[in-house]
């Protein structure tokens, strides 16, 4: 297969590159890009109406990156009801990436990160805010902006010990008797999640 | 380079991303204090009306549901 990749991928080059003989330009160039002949031939058959739109005329510049590193991090961490943090700007966050917590400064290289059921922590200044998040995703981009989104986030407080304590048990137990393979992703899910959730309450 | 990274033990069980989000997102608000908790279900339920047809018309009026987003186990 691996032999064969080579010539296909040549193959798909060269009967491509007629058609994209013009390299696609970044969006971070601004887009202008209108086709004249287009506009020529539209205005021909229906002078009273504007040519359409294209998705690139709508498109706002990509947002370009600062020369110097800022100082502090633009933080928009968002849930599907409501907007926790819009434009807050922080020291450090640190987010339950599933490859581990990772701290993000500003300047942090642009990542986009899947999140974990874990702590995400806040930092500014002195003060650190704690939110327990259920999964989701953290982007972080090049201008020190990160956007978090998580489905559900919820300060440790309103956390529940003693549910959590049986759930965990509750969900071991399935995992030892489960028969098929989505009970046992499942059951493992529901160990994840409740271990997180005692890690967090008791760390 | 067809070769896959290690996927996810739900991705292996057959799973989509969504359904296990929504998996935790379950799990965590069924372990919240009260009022947070009810607030939760309550912010969560989803109203619905089913209809079955049959030769081009409602079978029923409608069935009318009121359904907590289906909580797994």
């Amino acid at each position: 297969m691996f032999r064969q990749a080579s010539r296909l991928l040549y193959r798909s080059a060269a009967a491509g590159s007629s058609k994209s003989a013009t390299a696609r330009a970044f969006s971070t160039e601004v887009p202008s890009t209108i086709d004249s002949t287009f506009v020529e031939s539209w205005k021909k058959v229906a002078p009273n109406m504007d040519p359409p739109q294209t998705p690139s005329s709508f498109m706002k510049p990509r947002p370009s990156t600062a020369s110097s590193i800022p100082t502090k991090l633009t933080v928009n961490f968002v849930l599907p009801y409501a907007s926790e943090l819009s434009g807050k700007e922080v020291d450090m966050v640190i987010i339950p990436a599933t490859t581990g917590q990772m701290g993000v400064l500003p300047g942090h290289v642009p990542t986009i990160a899947e999140l974990k059921p874990g702590i995400m922590s806040v930092h500014e200044g002195t003060d650190v805010k704690k939110y327990f998040v259920s999964s989701g995703f953290a982007f972080l981009h090049a201008n020190s902006v990160a956007d978090i989104i998580a489905v559900e986030a919820v300060s440790l407080e309103n956390i529940d010990p003693s549910q959590v304590q049986k759930g965990l048990a509750e969900f071991t137990q399935k995992l030892a008797s489960a028969a098929t393979d989505l009970e046992k992703a499942e059951a493992q899910i529901g160990v994840e999640v409740h271990s997180a959730m005692n890690a967090a309450l008791t760390g | 380079m067809a070769s896959s990274a290690a996927v996810p033990f739900w991705r292996a069980a057959g799973m989509m991303y969504i359904t296990y989000s929504n998996i935790c997102a379950n799990l965590v608000r069924k372990c919240l204090r009260e009022p947070f908790k009810a607030e939760s279900m309550n912010r969560e339920k989803v109203h619905f009306s089913l209809s079955k047809w049959a030769d081009g018309k409602p079978e029923k009026p409608g069935f009318f549901f009121f359904f907590f987003t289906l909580l797994p186990v």
